[in-house]
């Protein structure tokens, strides 16, 4: 049993939580109805009005919003209240199309800030704790988002933001920083920056980690609680909903909570938009329920998750979300074959000596699909004969086609090579799309 | 009385070999042989040099991957069938051989062949009676 923020909500029962949900969500949905032409006409379009959304049950009945809606409203069209009570507005990088923008009322910021203080405390943080902060800070949801959490339970915030990294080591060793906050490849780089200046976990006060903003394994994760000499928890977001701190791990890191009593979860049939029951694996899908500026109602996500509400040893009740793979948007499909990138990540971690660097490159060529992984050697891999490195890379090549399916070909290449990330990774570079 | 080589890793890219060998020159470090085994995607750069330290530190900080690997210089008589008679003595006392690489040494002028076997104590044992290993400070000198 640990420490909890909010003990009410993070422990109520079933019953209490649907209560709340219902009620909530039925609010919101007259609220918007209202005040927003663009959810009206959808659901005047499906024949439905407020007073047929009583209960969580009734979610189902609405329409769904699509990411090509924000775009399509951009920048104020989904907004629900007028734009003086709105304090502060954020934005996607849109890195898959044009940009979307959210805004936020002060009571938005103190759910923000509510939401990412929970994340905090389950991952075992208190106000004596130093929280630096490496996410970005900006339009980017990332950074201002834990200073917020942080900064409400008292915490002394390093508002570090990206870049820099041998200063950033210098400063979590000089400052005490004892918990961090970025994305698990930027938490990569430092853990080997900081092996490269010869600092070791020792010397640092790091106990936690919480890394989101991108998928990430469960052997990228021993491998930074190894370097770092920390306890990585998984924490999840998305500009869209809020930010970071929509659902969050605790310590048996089995899955991470939702705080379901802002945001309701479902997962559908990417396919068929159909809910799917509960264990079943299918697109994550979010109704705000709490959220005044901004309140999204049935937000399909793209990412990919499970959902499920097996009792856990944290004591919390918050449902519980799984990411087995990612988001539907990285999936790559690759001589039929649908191949996430992570798959790629844990078959690599899972050989001796390796580190997560690496970069995947599709191409077709003749009118076939090729996947070349580019991995770089570690000092623990090179050896001076050409047949053991060649027993590494067929290791590996083995490994990788076990976990996936199909064949690829294995590319060593020097330590430092490829790139760094220092907010999200872009692990893939898909030539077929300049061919399409 | 084994010596140390250096090995180091080489991605097939263009300018590789050049940058590696510039830092070599940039701190003066002489080779003594050198040999590359290649496959397509990389190859791996063998170095036997008169600063093994020195020429290490120097690839290190450069960010190259590199390694130290014990191995053993033997010097060859000059005639048919020199090399093959280190060979025999090698292959009778069952020690595989995974790679070599010949050069001429700088202050006698007499050839010699870098080994590297499976097994350097066995291989220095049964070669020692009939040829003359070379010690690191022969190389360096």
């Amino acid at each position: 049993m640990g420490n909890y923020y909010d003990k009410a909500m993070e422990c109520a029962t079933l019953n209490e939580m649907e209560s709340l949900q219902s009620f909530r969500l039925s609010q919101t949905v007259r609220r918007v109805y209202e005040n927003v032409p663009f959810y009206r006409d959808r659901m005047i379009e499906k024949g439905i009005t407020p007073d047929d959304i009583k209960s969580v049950a009734d979610l189902h009945k609405l329409p769904f919003v699509m990411k090509q809606d924000l775009r399509d409203t951009y920048p104020y069209g989904l907004f629900a209240v007028p734009l003086e009570d709105v304090v502060r507005l954020h934005a996607s990088s849109g890195t898959t199309g044009k940009q979307i923008v959210v805004g936020y009322t002060r009571n938005d910021l103190e759910i923000w800030n509510d939401c990412a203080a929970r994340a905090l405390v389950a991952a075992g943080g208190t106000k004596a704790d130093f929280m630096h902060v490496s996410y970005g800070y900006g339009l980017f949801t990332g950074g201002l988002g834990v200073h917020g959490g942080a900064e409400k339970l008292g915490m002394t915030v390093i508002p570090v933001s990206t870049g820099n990294t041998a200063r950033q080591i210098n400063i979590i060793k000089d400052f005490g920083s004892t918990l961090i906050c970025c994305t698990p490849s930027y938490a990569m780089f430092i853990a080997e920056t900081m092996r490269d200046m010869g600092i070791t976990k020792d010397q640092i006060k790091l106990k936690a980690g919480l890394f989101g903003a991108e998928p990430w394994t469960q052997e990228m994760r021993a491998t930074l609680e190894d370097m770092l000499g920390l306890k990585a928890y998984d924490i999840y977001g998305l500009t869209e909903i809020i930010g970071p701190g929509v659902s969050f791990e605790c310590e048996e890191q089995t899955g991470m909570h939702i705080c379901e009593d802002h945001f309701i979860p479902e997962i559908i049939d990417p396919d068929t938009g159909e809910v799917l029951p509960l264990g079943e694996q299918g697109e994550l899908v979010f109704t705000c329920i709490t959220k005044e500026a901004f309140p999204l109602l049935r937000y399909r996500t793209r990412d990919i998750a499970v959902l499920s509400r097996d009792k856990c040893s944290c004591g919390r009740t918050l449902i519980k979300m799984l990411k087995p793979k990612g988001r539907t948007d990285d999936m790559l499909i690759i001589r039929g074959v649908n191949v996430f990138p992570s798959q790629i990540e844990t078959a690599l971690l899972s050989v001796a000596g390796s580190e997560p660097f690496y970069h995947i490159n599709v191409d077709r060529i003749n009118n076939n699909d090729t996947l070349e992984i580019e991995v770089e050697v570690s000092e623990a891999m090179f050896s001076d004969t050409i047949k053991s490195m060649e027993d590494i890379e067929n290791t590996i090549k083995a490994a990788v086609e076990s976990v996936i399916g199909i064949g690829a070909k294995i590319t060593m290449c020097e330590p430092k090579t490829l790139k760094r990330f220092e907010g999200k990774a872009a692990h893939v570079t898909d030539r077929r799309k300049l061919l399409d | 009385m084994l010596i140390k080589q250096l090995s180091v890793f080489v991605e097939n890219k263009k300018g590789r070999l050049s940058a590696i060998t510039d830092i070599l020159r940039q701190s003066e470090i002489d080779i003594r042989a050198l040999s590359v085994a290649d496959t397509k995607d990389f190859g791996i750069l063998r170095l036997i040099v008169n600063d093994v330290d020195k020429a290490y530190t120097a690839l290190k900080n450069g960010e190259c991957l590199v390694s130290l690997t014990d191995v053993i210089a033997v010097q060859i008589t000059d005639r048919p069938g020199g090399l093959a008679d280190a060979m025999d003595i090698l292959s009778s006392a069952e020690i595989s051989v995974e790679y070599m690489y010949a050069f001429i040494s700088k202050s006698d002028g007499l050839a010699s062949v870098i080994l590297r076997v499976d097994d350097n104590q066995k291989a220095q044992n049964v070669l020692s009676d009939k040829f003359k290993l070379l010690t690191q400070a022969e190389i360096s000198a």
